[in-house]
Parts: C-alpha cells; structure tokens; sequence
C-alpha cells in the first residue's frame, strides 16, 4: 500500500498576538510549525503503513524552509519525502494549491490512498483535500474520525458529521481528511531523527510538474485577498471581584437568570 | 509568472505598508520599502500602500465573458428530508446581496422527498427553486450531489452560488469549484457586493481568528463562498411569496458514486452536540486535570447543558476533541457561555463570540476574555464553582 501525507507548515497560530495600538499581527518569535491536523495524518499512514507493509511519501508545497516539517515526518517514520518549492508556486490559493500537489501525487504514482488533516491552522479553509480529490477525479472522505478497515482496493472509514458519524466504503484510490480522533500521534524516534537529519529531499520545481504557469501560484488562483482587518477590540465586560461565596453568588444570578428571581 | 514590484520612484518611504504585512516580511532599508523572500503575494500590502508603489503582477489572461452570469444560488442542505436552518439564514444573505443589483435568487435543492420545503424556500426569498429528487439523494454523499449541482450551476450561470460551512457544504463546494475552475472563498463570516466593481467581498476569519480578510473572485464564475452557519439572517417566512419551482432531470451517470454509506450511528441521547447547545461550561488550562472536569460537568449537568474545552485542555488529553470549542474544534452559539480557567486566546474566541451572553471566571485578572466577556469574575474556580454548585442546588430546591 502507498500512502502520501500532504502536509503544511503553518505559523502556530496560538502564539500569535495582536498589538492592540497598532492593530497588528505580531509575528516575531512565533514558530513555524508542521499543522497539528497533519501530525495525525502522518501517525495514520505509518499505521496502516506498518500493518500492511508498503510505503508513507510525505509531500508539503512551500518555501525552501517548508523542508522542515517534511524532515519531522520522517523523523517520525515516513519513508520518503519530496518538496514542491518554485517561485513561481508564490501566492497560490487553494485551487492552484490542489492543481500542484494533485500533480506530485500523480508523478509519484501508484498511489492508493492520500491523507491529510482536516484543515491547516493557519487559513482554516479545508479545501485543498477534496480540491485535490477532484483535480485527480478520485473519490473522497471528509471529517474522517477513524479509518476501520483498509486493503483488498476497499477502505471503509468513520465521518464525523453534525449528527452523528456516517460509515463509508470507498474504493482505492482515495484521498481522506482526519480528525484529531483518529489516533495518536507518535513522538520521533532516536533513529528516525537520524534518518531525518541525513536525508536528501529531492525538490520538485514548475518544470519538474510539468505544469503550465497559468495552473500554478498568483496566476493560477482565481481568488484575491484585497484587505486584511485586525478584528475590533471589544470594550471589556463588567469585571466582578470579590470572596467566592460572593462570586459565586453572582454567577448564578447570571446562570439562572430570571426563572428564579 | 506572478511577481511583487517596489516602484522606486513613487515609495516615499512611509512605512504604511510593514504592519499591513500579515506576514511580516517587509522591512524598510535606505527609505524604500524591501519586500522578503517569505513574501506569498497575499496583496495586503498592495491596497495598503498610499501611494500606488506596491505592484503586483500577474500573467493570467482574464476570463470569458462574465456578463453572462446573474444572481446568487443557494445549495440547500438537507437531513433526513428535513432542510437545514443554515439554508434559511443563507436565502436571506442571498436576497439581501441579490437586493443590490435587482438579480434573483435561486436554490437548488437535492434530496429524495422534497414535501412542502420548494413552498417553504420561496417564503424564505427564492425566487426559483431547482429540485432534484430521487430516492438515492436521501443522504448526502460527495459524488452524486457534486454532479448535479456542477450541471445545475454551469446551465443556470449564477454569478454567486453559496453554501453553509458544514461538513456537507466544506465537502461538497471545493469539488464543485474545482470542476468549474472558479475560486472558492471557505468559511465566510460577512458578505456584500463592491458598489463600483459589482463583485462579492467575502470576509472571514484567517490566522486563527486574527486577522479578518477580505476576498475577491474577480475573473472566474461562478464567486463561490460556504458561510459559517449562524452568522446571517434567515428571513421571517412571507407566504404570499412568488417563486418558481423547476424540476432538475437526473441523468444516468449522475448517481455513480465510488463511496457508500454502509451505516449511519446518530449521537446518542444525552450526548448533546455542543454546537446545538443552549448551555456551555467550558474549561480550559485553569483545569489543571481531566478529573477537574466533573466539576463541569455536575455544573452544565444542573443547567441541562453541556461541556466544553479549549484546545490546551484537548491538547493535553483531558477531555475528548468533540468537546472543543474554536477554531480547531467547533463554533457554538448558547444562551449562555460560561469560561473557566481559559485565557481566552483568538483562537478560542472565533469559536464562541457569538454566545449570547458569555461570563469567564479566571483568576487571572489579565487573561485576555475579561476583554470581551459580558461578566467577567476574577476568582479561583476550584473555590467558586462547588459554591456556584451548592448555591444552585439551593435555589432549585
């Protein structure tokens, strides 16, 4: 079985703070990060990897520094990893997006499943997993909260909905997105970190895609962002101090409203 | 290739654009502004710059004509027959953006029974009503509805076709997009129409909630947006509404699906969607361990509520991911929000400012939600909630 993680490197949005006189991201010594969701994608792969034997490819599109979060994936046991880097992929949006690294997916071929985490933390979108589905005509299960069973050219797999949970049988290939109630992620091991370190990862540019320039990056993305606002900063609550008891008190008034009082 | 240009001769030096930068890539060297290599071409900086010296190219053609597209379409989503309240808030957005420039409003409904919901759409503001009904709609599934509704929206050209931000929608839409080539703004939290250039301004929440952005889809149709459900205003039904209601004929290949639904297990009861909740009490690091949780849940227990978490308390593995709220878990709107021990990061509150009333008790009297929560108590919760909880079985009797 041959498995490719998409993954990205986001900045970790939960230590982004706003300069509330300025009104401005500040974005000094905030990490880049591998997305959380994608962590579990990765532990996914290497799973049913190690129960099936076969092969976990981790691909990323990104700057040349994205190779970071490739290098963790294999730390933690991908086999193989493959950067899609190219000035030309600058300023993609999630269509142009899928268009690359449905393309990697194809060149890498033989594919039977492709994973990736439900959204990256960084844009919230959760398009580019079903736009890649569709860019290769596959089908797709979104929201996945557990894959039950896979192998035989069949996955049949848990997704999560409003309601309730729907179990779906898809046929091979598929591209699914995961929940954080997949599993577990695992830490990297002494000798994957080793691994990791020594590795060569080859960089797939435009050319090596064989994509036009119209498909890929700005040109290749419909969609324009035109202005970027900070939230308004609310005023502030009316703050209560006191004895617990007191407190207490206070917040069942609240709780309760006025079907008691 | 698409490429950022400083324009010397007009870059005054003024600087406007480095905060504008959402990623922090410019810096100013020698009075002119230098752009970084980590620059994506996001073009914030762009409509920043007073001065017209920021420049960004692009190599693409334009597209065909798209005088040829007009109104918005709403793909309904339906449960078990029954359509969906985001669909209602959804006829509403449309008919007000619709109301800018005189278009219609359409809907296109899949589903296996349509009953009176065609009557019931137009009452809500469409003015035409596609269905396509057949038994094998009943549920939801990826490739038969994307079919359709790709078929349905190529032969009726809307200029601006729109879904919730559900699972269906956030399932369903970037297929559709994709097979149209067209841009697909995700997860909207505001829409309106630019008076001069007649294309939709689509603004959501980006960097964890951080940042508000604005998107065009200026030369490709359909614009297409999945909304966050709760956020628009579904209109009061009018009866003596007019509409249309036109059958969608289903083709042989237009049920072929690759995925099959094999089961389908609903929650189960008392297991309340916190999304559906009236009553969250939710924890986060101020917990300090999974056993702490109890408190909350005698407490949301009292109130008929639920609990929930921030992603600290996920992440630390006291409580299960259902329970969180934010941008990584889920939104939720209850009558009442009730934080304990959580700081109040954005990411957290994206998911929970729409609460009707939300109090936090922190003892930490700079957390960040004493700045947006209505009633804020600065306290330890581990000596006030067993009070709340004593004082509440009092008053209940």
């Amino acid at each position: 079985m041959r498995f490719v993680v998409v993954v990205k490197q986001v900045p970790d949005t939960a230590e982004v703070r706003i300069d509330e006189e300025k009104g401005t991201l500040i974005r000094e010594g905030v990490p880049s990060i591998l997305n959380p969701f994608d962590e579990y994608a990765i532990e996914e792969a290497l799973r049913w990897r190690d129960e099936l034997g076969g092969s976990v490819i981790v691909v990323t599109m990104g700057p040349p520094q994205a190779e970071a979060v490739l290098r963790e994936a294999v730390a933690m046991g991908a086999d193989e990893a493959i950067l899609l880097s190219d000035r030309a992929f600058a300023g993609a949006d999630t269509l142009a997006t899928s268009n690359t690294l449905a393309r990697a997916v194809s060149r890498i071929g033989d594919v039977d499943v492709v994973i990736t985490g439900k959204q990256a933390i960084d844009g919230d979108t959760a398009q580019t997993g079903p736009s890649i589905a569709a860019s290769l005509d596959w089908p797709q299960v979104t929201f996945v909260g557990k894959v039950r069973q896979l192998g035989d050219g069949v996955m049949v797999a848990e997704r999560y909905v409003e309601d309730g949970c729907e179990v779906i049988r898809a046929s091979l290939p598929v591209v699914i997105t995961l929940l954080k109630d997949a599993n577990t992620p695992r830490l990297p091991s002494l000798r994957g970190k080793m691994k990791a370190r020594k590795m060569e990862i080859p960089v797939w540019g435009i050319d090596d895609l064989g994509l036009e320039p119209g498909k890929v990056g700005l040109d290749g993305s419909p969609t324009r962002v035109v202005k970027v606002a900070t939230p308004e900063a609310s005023s502030g609550g009316e703050i209560h101090r006191g004895e617990p008891g007191e407190l207490a008190a206070l917040i069942v008034d609240r709780l309760l409203g006025g079907e008691v009082e | 290739m698409a490429s950022i240009e400083v324009r010397r001769d007009a870059c005054v030096g003024c600087g406007a654009c480095v905060p504008a930068c959402p990623f922090g890539v410019i810096s100013m060297e020698d009075g002119l502004a230098v752009i970084g290599e980590a620059c994506t071409l996001c073009g914030a900086c762009e409509s920043a710059c007073p001065y017209g010296a920021i420049i960004i190219r692009t190599g693409e053609a334009g597209g065909g004509d798209l005088s040829e597209y007009s109104g918005v379409m709403v793909l309904a989503e339906q449960r078990n027959n029954e359509v969906d309240h985001s669909t209602l808030e959804l006829l509403g957005e449309a008919s007000r953006l619709a109301e800018v420039s005189g278009e219609k409003v359409s809907v296109l409904l899949m589903t296996a029974r349509p009953g009176n919901w065609p009557e019931r759409l137009i009452s809500h503001g469409a003015d035409i009503v596609y269905v396509a009904a057949v038994p094998e709609l009943e549920r939801y599934r990826t490739e038969p509805f994307s079919r359709i509704a790709e078929r349905v929206i190529r032969e009726k050209k809307p200029a601006v076709v729109l879904a919730a931000a559900t699972t269906t929608g956030r399932d369903l839409m970037p297929r559709i997009a994709k097979y149209l080539e067209t841009g697909l703004t995700a997860d909207c939290t505001e829409l309106a129409i630019d008076d001069e250039t007649g294309v939709l301004l689509q603004t959501r929440p980006a960097f964890g909630g951080n940042i508000l952005a604005t998107i065009v889809c200026s030369d490709t149709r359909p614009q297409m947006a999945t909304v966050r459900p709760k956020v628009m205003k579904a209109l009061e039904p009018d009866s003596s509404r007019k509409g249309v209601v036109e059958e969608i004929g289903i083709l042989p290949g237009d049920l072929e699906s690759r995925t099959e639904i094999l089961e389908w297990l609903p929650l189960e009861e008392g297991e309340v969607d916190i999304s559906e909740a009236e009553v969250i009490v939710s924890g986060g690091r101020g917990l300090k361990s999974p056993e702490n949780f109890a408190l909350l849940r005698e407490l949301a227990g009292l109130l008929g509520g639920s609990v929930g978490a921030s992603r600290a308390a996920v992440d630390a593995g006291w409580i299960e991911y259902p329970h969180q709220v934010g941008q990584t878990g889920k939104t939720v709107q209850p009558r009442i929000y009730l934080a304990c021990g959580i700081s109040g990061a954005v990411q957290h509150r994206v998911g929970m400012q729409s609460s009707d009333r939300i109090l936090a008790l922190n003892k930490d009297e700079n957390a960040p939600i004493f700045e947006f929560c209505d009633h804020g108590y600065v306290g330890d919760l581990f000596e006030v909630l067993p009070l709340v909880i004593k004082e509440i079985r009092r008053r209940l009797g």
